[in-house]
This record gives structure tokens, sequence and C-alpha cells, in this order.
């Protein structure tokens, strides 16, 4: 019994995390509200991600990978949590790519690997699809580990090009199946499927299908975990700063008792979320419930702390011009993909045999 | 990451589970009462014969040398059976890792034989009626007797976790006069039997007459009741405190035990249970389970020489607080019927005392504050 990252797993993680700290400031993260996965900055950050070998990292060592786990991958979707990463890396290197590798489509692969292909998901059956905006490549579901359909971006517009649209307006990669939406995160680039027959079946086995989905809950959680720290460090750091009464607020009680249950939730999920990595690497009979209850609650956490640095910080956090809202704005357009809190805790009673006829445990 | 139990580890789990499933009593009464207090010391006795008592001890003093994944596995194992509270809780969870500690090799021959025997019996003697969380405000004294080498006791302890069935007690008293706060206190074991010390058993909450206040009159002890160096009680009483916070007090046996018989609770109610109670027994067991994975992480940095610090603060809060929704949530399924005397609502009263006893969650909440997140003291 060892619960703990190995060496090899706390190192490639710390290697991350400098690169994340250092090519992407919140000014990278503005530059993607405006210019989307395009804007320099941020495809900069993208294409060292790919150098470093992150985005094949969950791709088989045979496909051009480096054949990592769940146990690998997910602390690195954390750090990408950690700094609000623009960009789909849950759906592109954990979802997409394994799944493309189990169906053979070599030149999907070959385009993630290389950071020239992005993936945006919608396999919760909802109609929003976070990232299309981005998106080369859009997998679909009708639900949650159901058959993946895929649609792919017509060849005029090429995969990899975006387009910045005007909400309503349609995308131009998927001229007859999607439209451009605002999201509360201008990030995200949510496109709307309408038209869900246009995507065709990936072939993909149920199996596959399944675990994409797994993946994708459990990626989310990460980043979730990553995007809590982040707003716990900044609520700290201006608690310790900000003066008021003559001291710093953060002596006050009540704003150290609201800091103190915001760690708490999270402390209490991120083993959660490494327990359900374990699970899948090792197929446990557990991991859909073991998914399911990382996501609850990182979900739960996330959305604690994000309104506890909202309300640490008082009225400057309630502006644009802090970088506070880009983290927090993540949370909250992201907190609720991937199956709810409610939805995902649903997923665990039925693990545990409390469904309706509860007595059939 | 490794989630695997070993074979041996699996071997001490089989052995652990049997042993249990053959010897837990059942309808005993509480604890906390005179004539169960007696029921459960006969379990203890059978606990020790068998060296189950205290799995984690040398041999030598009836344990086992068990790790503390070991330690663990036979708490998951003991709650799952059933099997009983255990009056020696504050002896030898408490008491014991302080001797271990601090202890001379003369003290513990003397006393953790007997203490593991559920011979010697040990209540807590921290609070008084001056000084609850705010334990540095300790106004019980000893003051130096040359010529009998030893100390004489005076002052009041309170909220004693039954004092009125121990045989000894351990806590602060100040020995330095002229001290304040948190200097000048020293840590001692005092048997409740001798001249000078009054008990006077009181009812709690749950009706149990399980507290005890505790009256010291120039009671004598020797130099040998003291653990560690005199002056010095504030630091060997506060490693006592980060074990009672933390694991030793509160394994996450108990509380997996427990939401799997909250789950079997909403099973027998049936649809009655609607999707919103379903919602929260699957959220108890959530919890129970994430209190089980912080503490593998936990007993991970223990087992490779780090220590969990502050961090107990996190667990004190957690499993406090996850009991209360727990047995609220089983209370919330019984609906009217919660009232009648049964385990869940004797189970929902002695959870309410978890966020006050061991340190307040409020103190908790500050600890945390202040050297988790690292935010100013003042």
């Amino acid at each position: 019994m060892r619960f703990a990252l190995t060496e090899d797993q706390a190192a490639l993680r710390h290697a991350v995390r400098d690169l994340l700290a250092r090519e992407c400031r919140p000014a990278v993260v503005r530059e993607a509200w405006e210019g989307g996965a395009d804007a320099p900055g941020v495809a900069a950050v993208w294409a060292k991600l790919a150098e470093m070998g992150v985005l094949g990292a969950a791709v088989p060592e045979e496909a051009g990978g480096l054949g990592l786990g769940a146990c690998d991958v997910v602390p690195l979707l954390e750090e990408a949590g950690r700094v609000a990463l623009p960009l789909p890396i849950v759906e592109t290197a954990f979802v997409a790519a394994p799944l493309l590798a189990a169906v053979g489509d070599a030149d999907a692969v070959g385009g993630i690997v290389e950071g020239d292909l992005l993936v945006a998901c919608a396999l919760d059956g909802a109609d929003e699809v976070p990232w299309a905006g981005d998106a080369g490549l859009v997998l679909v579901a009708e639900r949650p580990g159901g058959p993946v359909t895929a649609l792919r971006a017509s060849s005029d517009a090429g995969a990899g090009s975006t387009v910045v649209a005007a909400a309503g307006s349609t995308l131009s990669q998927f001229p007859d199946a999607l439209s451009a939406a605002e999201s509360i995160d201008a990030a995200r680039r949510v496109g709307i499927l309408t038209d869900r027959a246009a995507a065709t079946d990936l072939g993909a086995t149920d199996e596959d299908c399944l675990a994409a989905w797994q993946r994708g809950a459990l990626g989310a959680a990460a980043q979730l975990i990553g995007l809590s720290r982040a707003l716990l460090a900044m609520s700290v750091a201006y608690a310790e700063e900000r003066r008021q009464f003559g001291v710093p607020i953060g002596t006050f009680q009540a704003v150290k008792h609201h800091l103190a249950n915001a760690l708490l939730g999270v402390e209490f999920a991120a083993p959660a979320v490494l327990r359900a990595a374990w699970s899948m690497d090792t197929d446990a009979a557990t991991a859909d419930r073991d998914v399911a209850m990382a996501k609850a609650l990182a979900s739960d956490a996330a959305e604690r702390v994000a309104a506890t640095a909202l309300q640490a910080h008082g009225a400057i956090a309630y502006t644009t011009e802090y970088d506070l809202h880009l983290f927090a704005k993540r949370v909250w357009a992201g907190s609720r993909s991937w199956g709810t809190a409610e939805w995902q805790r649903a997923r665990v009673a039925t693990a545990l045999g409390l469904d309706k006829e509860g007595s059939s445990r | 990451m490794d989630l695997t139990y070993s074979d041996a580890e699996q071997a001490f789990r089989a052995e652990a589970r049997e042993w249990l499933e053959a010897n837990v009593p059942t309808g005993l009464e509480s604890g906390d009462t005179a004539a169960g207090f007696a029921q459960h010391l006969e379990w203890e006795k059978r606990l020790f014969e068998a060296r189950w008592a205290v799995v984690s001890w040398p041999e030598a003093y009836g344990g086992r040398e068990a790790s503390l994944w070991e330690w663990l596995i036979f708490e998951e194992e003991y709650y799952r059976a059933g099997a009983p509270m255990r009056v020696t809780q504050n002896g030898i969870f408490l008491l014991a890792p302080t001797l271990f500690d601090f202890g001379t090799p003369e003290q513990q021959d003397r006393i953790l034989p007997r203490m593991a025997a559920a011979e010697d019996l040990w209540c807590q003697g921290w609070s008084e009626p001056g000084a609850g969380s705010d334990l540095a405000a300790t106004k019980s004294r000893a003051v130096r007797d040359e010529a009998a080498g030893g100390w004489r006791l005076t002052g009041q302890k309170t909220w004693t976790t039954r004092g009125a069935f121990c045989t000894h007690m351990f806590g602060l008293f100040r020995t330095d006069p002229e001290s304040e706060r948190h200097r000048g206190l020293s840590y001692f074991m005092v048997p409740l039997d001798i001249e000078g010390v009054t008990v006077r058993g009181f009812d709690r909450l749950d009706g149990d007459e399980g507290f005890a206040e505790v009256f010291l009159e120039d009671a004598f002890v020797p130099d040998d009741a003291v653990i560690g160096e005199v002056d010095a009680g504030w630091k060997v009483a506060m490693a006592t405190t980060g074990s009672e916070r933390g694991l030793t007090l509160r394994s996450p046996g108990r509380f997996l035990s427990a939401a799997e018989r909250l789950i079997d609770l909403a099973g027998e109610q049936g649809e009655a249970a609607g999707p919103l109670l379903r919602d929260r027994v699957a959220q108890a067991w959530i919890d129970a389970e994430a209190y089980q994975l912080f503490t593998l992480e936990q007993v991970t940095t223990i087992s490779e020489g780090g220590s969990p610090g502050a961090r107990s603060s996190l667990n004190k809060i957690f499993w406090s607080e996850l009991d209360v929704r727990l047995q609220e949530t089983a209370l919330d399924l019984l609906g009217p019927a919660a009232e009648l005397d049964g385990p869940w609502s004797r189970g929902f009263l002695f959870a309410l005392a978890g966020p006050i006893y061991a340190g307040t969650n409020e103190i908790q909440r500050n600890i945390v504050a202040e050297r988790l997140l690292g935010l100013p003291r003042k």
C-alpha cells in the first residue's frame, strides 16, 4: 500500500507545473478570451506542451505517445487547471487521444501529439460543446458512456484553424452542425450542436466509449482541483496583504474559517481523484463509481472555493480587471460539464445499490 | 500508487475478521454507564487475552507490533464486526503514544501492561471550569513537596469522560507558580483513589452518566508521576492532542461501517427514502470513503518518515462533521420514529459531541488557517 505519486510521476508533474507557470500566465488566459487557440501566447503554450510530450502522454507508445496511465496524467491535468489553461487539454490529450488510438485513427492521433489538432467533446448528452470554437474534431455521445460519434472539420477550414465567431453564427469548420454561443467563460468558446446526425460513428467498442467518458469526468475533476488550489492561493495572498481596521483581513476569524472550509473540501476531494485514476489504471470493478465520486467531490469543492474566493476578496474580485474572475468563471462554467455533482452522486448511489427499490441490495 | 494490501496484511485481516466474528458480544449497555462500563471491561479483557487490545504495541506489552496499515485494517474489521466502543481508548490511543514518545522505560513498564490489560483505566484531565478551548489558561497547580519527593496537586478538572468509572487520570498542572499560559505546566498521571481526590459524576446530554468533575486538594503524587520534563508539559500535551485530533481517535473504519449501515437503512425504507434522501446517503458514503482515502495518504506520509502536523486538524473537522451529517441523514430516513431510543438516535447524540471535544472545530479551523494556509495570527 502506498498512496502517493511515484518519484517519476512527481517529477513530471513538477516539470509541467514549471512550464505552465512560465508560459501560461493570466495574460495568456486573457488572450484566449479574445483570440482563442490561435492567439500567439496560447498557441505557444500548446506547442510547448506538445514538445514536452504531454499531449501524447496517454497515447500508447506504439501509436507515438508516452504510453502513460491515468495516475501519471491526472496530476498534469491538475496543473493545467492551476493556471486555467485556456485549451481543451482534457478532451484532446486524455479523452480523444487514447480513444482515437484504439480505433486506429493514426492521422488524428498524430495531429494531437504534434499539437496540430484540438478536440472538443460533448459526451454527456448535452448540446453545449465547450472548446468547439477551437476544435478540428468534435466527439459526441447521446448519453454518458454511450457510443461516440465524430464531427470532423470541413476540409475548407482545415483542422486546427479557428475563427472567432459571433454568438449564433455557424462555426466555420463545422458549417452544418455547430453554431457559436457565448459562455460566461469566453475562453471555452462553446458551440451548440445543431445537427447531431451529421456526426459519424467512430467505430469504438462499448468498453472504449465508456472509458473515454470516465477519463473525461476524471480529467475534469483534476482540473477543478487545480483551479481550486489557484483560487485558494490567490485568496490567501490577498487576505495577508489587504488591510482593514488597521490589520490584514486574514487575521479575522470569519475570513480564516471561510478559507479553512474551502481548503477542507479540496483536501478531501484530491485523494479521491487520485484513487479514481488508480482504479482506471488497474481496471478495477469500482472504476466507474470511483470516478463518479471524484467528480462529485471535485465539483462541490471547486464551487465552494470559487464562492469563498470571491467573498474573501470583496469588490476587487467582482471586476474583470482583476485576474480572479478568469479562474472563477472556469469553475462556474466547467463544474457542471462531465456530469454535475448531483448526477455523479446518483451514479454512486446506483453502484451502492441505492436505486429506487433500494431493498434489492 | 499501490492501493493493494500485501499477502501478510491480507492474512492479518483474515485472522482479525475470524476472531472478531466469533467473539464480538452483542446487547451491551452503553459503556458510559456504570453497568455498561463493567460489561465493556469484560470485552476489553477478552481482547487483551487474544492480543487484539493494542495491536500496534510491542509484543512485550501485549501487542502484535502491527504497522499503521495493519492497525487501519484491524480498525476496519473491528467496526465492520459491530464491536463495542473502546472504553480504554483514552489510555491506549492518547496516553500510550505520549508514554512511548516521552515516558521513561520505568514508566512504560509500569503503566503500559496494566493499561493494555484494562486493569488501570485512564481518563483525561484537560478541561477546567476556566480552561476549555483555551487550554493554556490551566489553573490547577502542583506544589513541590521536597521532603516527600513529589508534588501536591490542587485544582479542578471537568468534562472528564468516564471519569467516574476510571482508576487514573492524566492532565496538565501548573508547576511554576510564576508562569503564564503554556509555560510552566507539567504533565501528570494521577491515581483517582488517593487522598485528596474527589470524583463527582454527572449526566451528559445523551443521559449517560459519562461525565465527571475531579476535585484535587493537596493530593500527593511522587516524582515518577510526571511525564517528560517538569515545566515542559505543554509540548508533551500537544503530542497527545495531535493524536486525538487525527488518526488514532477516529479511524476511517468506524465511518465506513456507519455508512454501510446507513445504506442498509435506506434499503429498508425502500421507496419512502426518496431521491433527496438517497442523494444524502450517497454523500455520506462518499464522505466516509473520502476520509478513508485522506487517511491512506496520511499514513503513507507517516510511514515514509513524515508527520501529519497541523493536517490532523483537517481530520478532526472532517470526521466530526461527517459523523453528524451521517447520523442526521439516518434520523431523516427514520422520520418521526427517529425520536425513539435506538442505535441511530444514540449515534446522533453521541456525534453531536464530536465538533466540541478534542479541541472545538473553531479552534481547529484557526489552526488550519494559520498553520496550513499561513494566514497571520494577529
